[in-house]
C-alpha cells in the first residue's frame, strides 16, 4: 500500500517535473528575443566599437597619467607630493559617475562645454589615472633601492635611473594589477551612457525601453562586455608571459634560480 | 689624487663619521677596515655621493665634488662602484648590464660598447656568459660581472662596499682574483672589506676606522703586524 502510494506520487512528482521544465523553456524563448538581438545586432555593435574607442582612450590616458602621477607621489618636492596625494584621495573618495557629471555639466557652468564623448574620455581618465597611480607607486616602491644605487654609482641621471632601471622592472610587476584596473575601466565605461553617449549601454536600453524587451538586451549586452574583459585578460596574460624570461623575484645574491 | 678632509656625517642623532680626513694616491690601493657601523661604508658612499657629507671636503683629481653647484652624476662618471648586493639589473642580459652606462651617459655606439663589455667580460673570465640573465649566474659570476659593468665606464677610481660579504666562501676568491688583478694594473682602488687576507696582500694603506674616526693607517706590514693603538689590537685579535 505504502509501495503503491510511493509510486503514485513519484508519477505526478515526475509530471509536474515536465510541466514546469516545459514552462521554462517556453519562457526562455519568450524571454530572451533572438530576432530582436538578430535586428538590432548592427546598433549593438556600433554601440560596441564606441565603448571599445572609449576604453581604449582611456585606458592610454589613464595609464600614462598613472605613471606621472605615482612618480608625483614619489618625489621629494612636497607640492608634487601634495597635489598628486589630494588627486588621489579626491578620486577614490567620490563616486564615479558623480565624477562623470561634474565634468560634463559642471564644467559647463564655467562656460567649458565639451561634446559628451570627450567629457566621457576625460572623467573616465582621470579616475583610472588615480588607481593606475597607487599601482605603479606601489611598483616603483617593490624595486630594491640597490638597483637605483647601482644605476646612479654608473653616472646615469636619476631621469635615466627611472627609464632604463626602476620604471621596466616595476611595469613588469604591475601588469597583473594594472590589468584588473583596464578590465576595471572597461566595464565603467558604460556609465557614461547618463551623459548619453551612444555606446553599448546606452543603446541597449533605447532598443529596451521601445521593445520593453530588457531582458534580452541586457543579457545581451552582459555577454558583449563579457567577451571584451575576456579577451583583454587573455591579452594581459600573454604579456605577462611575454615580458623577458627573468624571475622578477629572484633576489641577486641567492644564486641559481628557475 | 683623492683627499678627504674633515668629512661629517649624520643620520639623525646618529654621526657616522665625525671629522675624517684621508688621502688616496693615483694607482694606490687603499683598504678600510672597522667594525661594523665603524662609518667605513658611509665614507665610501660619500665619495660617489650616494651620500652627501654634512661638512667637510672631497677633492677628486683636484676638483672639489661636495662644492655647491657640482652635477653629482657627473662626478659618479668618474667613480666605479661594486655593491656587497651586486645589484645586477635583472631585466638586461649581462651585456647589456655593461653597455646600458657607456651608452647613455658616454654616448658609445652600441658596437663600441659592446666590444668593450666583451673585452672586460674576458678580463674577468665570463666572455660566454655575455647572453645570460643575472639570476643564470653564481653569485661569483654575478659579483664578477658588476666590476665589469663598473670599469666599462673607465673610471678614475674603482670604490668596493663588502664585495665578498654575501658570497659563499668558496666564491669570494674568483671575486678577489679580479680586483687583484686591477691593483696589478694600477687602478685606484678603495676598498671596504674583512678579507684580512686581500687586505694584506693587495692593499698598499690600510686604513683603521673606529666610531666614526680613522684612528689608524698605515701599511699592511705595520698596521696589521704591529699595530699601536688599543682599538685596532682589539679589531685585529678578532678577525685575524
Amino acid at each position: 500500500m505504502v509501495l503503491v502510494n510511493f509510486a503514485l506520487d513519484f508519477n505526478k512528482l515526475l509530471a509536474q517535473a515536465k510541466e514546469l521544465l516545459d514552462v521554462i523553456a517556453a519562457k526562455i524563448q519568450n524571454i530572451i528575443n533572438f530576432s530582436l538581438i538578430y535586428s538590432s545586432f548592427p546598433k549593438l555593435l556600433d554601440g560596441a566599437k564606441v565603448s571599445l574607442l572609449i576604453s581604449l582612450c582611456s585606458v592610454i590616458l589613464g595609464v600614462s597619467l598613472g605613471i606621472i602621477v605615482a612618480t608625483g607621489r614619489l618625489s621629494k618636492f612636497w607640492p608634487t607630493k601634495a597635489i598628486s596625494s589630494a588627486y588621489v584621495a579626491f578620486i577614490r573618495g567620490t563616486p564615479m559617475i558623480v565624477q562623470i557629471f561634474i565634468i560634463h555639466y559642471g564644467l559647463a557652468e564655467f562656460g567649458v562645454t565639451l561634446p559628451a564623448f570627450a567629457s566621457g574620455i576625460i572623467a573616465l581618465s582621470l579616475n583610472s589615472g588615480a588607481y593606475m597611480g597607487e599601482v605603479f607607486r606601489g611598483g616603483i616602491q617593490s624595486i630594491d633601492p640597490g638597483q637605483t644605487q647601482a644605476g646612479l654609482s654608473l653616472g646615469l641621471t636619476p631621469f635615466q635611473v627611472f627609464r632604463y632601471i626602476v620604471f621596466p622592472q616595476a611595469f613588469r610587476r604591475v601588469i597583473p594589477s594594472m590589468g584588473n584596473e583596464m578590465v576595471t575601466l572597461t566595464k565603467d565605461s558604460s556609465l557614461v551612457n547618463f551623459i548619453a553617449i551612444a555606446e553599448l549601454t546606452y543603446r541597449a536600453t533605447l532598443i529596451a525601453s521601445r521593445t520593453y524587451e530588457y531582458f534580452t538586451m541586457y543579457i545581451g549586452i552582459a555577454i558583449v562586455y563579457f567577451a571584451i574583459t575576456f579577451a583583454l585578460s587573455q591579452l594581459l596574460a600573454l604579456l605577462e608571459r611575454r615580458m623577458g624570461p627573468y624571475d622578477s623575484d629572484s633576489k641577486p645574491g641567492k644564486g641559481l634560480r628557475r | 689624487m683623492i683627499q678627504i678632509v674633515n668629512l661629517e656625517k649624520a643620520f639623525g642623532d646618529n654621526h657616522v663619521l665625525r671629522g675624517v680626513s684621508a688621502s688616496v694616491d693615483k694607482g694606490e690601493v687603499v683598504v678600510l677596515i672597522g667594525a661594523s657601523g665603524s662609518g667605513k661604508s658611509t665614507l665610501l658612499r660619500c665619495v660617489n655621493l650616494l651620500e652627501v657629507p654634512d661638512a667637510g671636503e672631497i677633492w677628486i683629481d683636484g676638483v672639489e665634488v661636495t662644492a655647491k653647484g657640482v652635477v653629482k652624476h657627473e662626478v659618479r662618471r668618474e667613480t666605479g662602484m661594486v655593491f656587497q648586493q651586486f645589484n645586477l639589473f635583472p631585466h638586461k642580459r649581462v651585456i647589456d648590464n655593461i653597455t646600458l652606462a657607456p651608452k647613455k651617459v658616454r654616448g658609445m655606439s652600441a658596437e663600441a660598447a659592446e666590444e668593450l663589455a666583451m673585452e672586460l667580460l674576458r678580463k674577468v673570465d665570463l666572455a660566454d656568459k655575455a647572453r645570460s640573465w643575472p639570476h643564470q649566474l653564481s653569485g661569483g659570476q654575478q659579483q664578477r660581472v658588476a666590476i665589469a659593468r663598473a670599469l666599462a665606464m673607465q673610471p678614475k677610481v674603482m670604490l668596493f662596499d663588502e664585495v665578498t660579504s654575501a658570497l659563499d666562501p668558496g666564491m669570494t676568491g674568483e671575486v678577489l682574483n679580479v680586483m687583484k688583478e686591477l691593483a696589478a694594473d694600477g687602478m685606484t682602488m678603495i676598498v671596504v672589506t674583512h678579507e684580512m687576507a686581500f687586505a694584506r696582500e693587495a692593499g698598499d694603506k690600510i686604513i683603521f676606522m673606529h666610531d666614526g674616526v680613522i684612528v689608524e693607517e698605515g701599511p699592511p706590514s705595520q698596521l696589521l703586524v704591529n699595530p699601536q693603538h688599543e682599538a685596532t689590537k682589539e679589531f685585529l685579535s678578532k678577525v685575524l
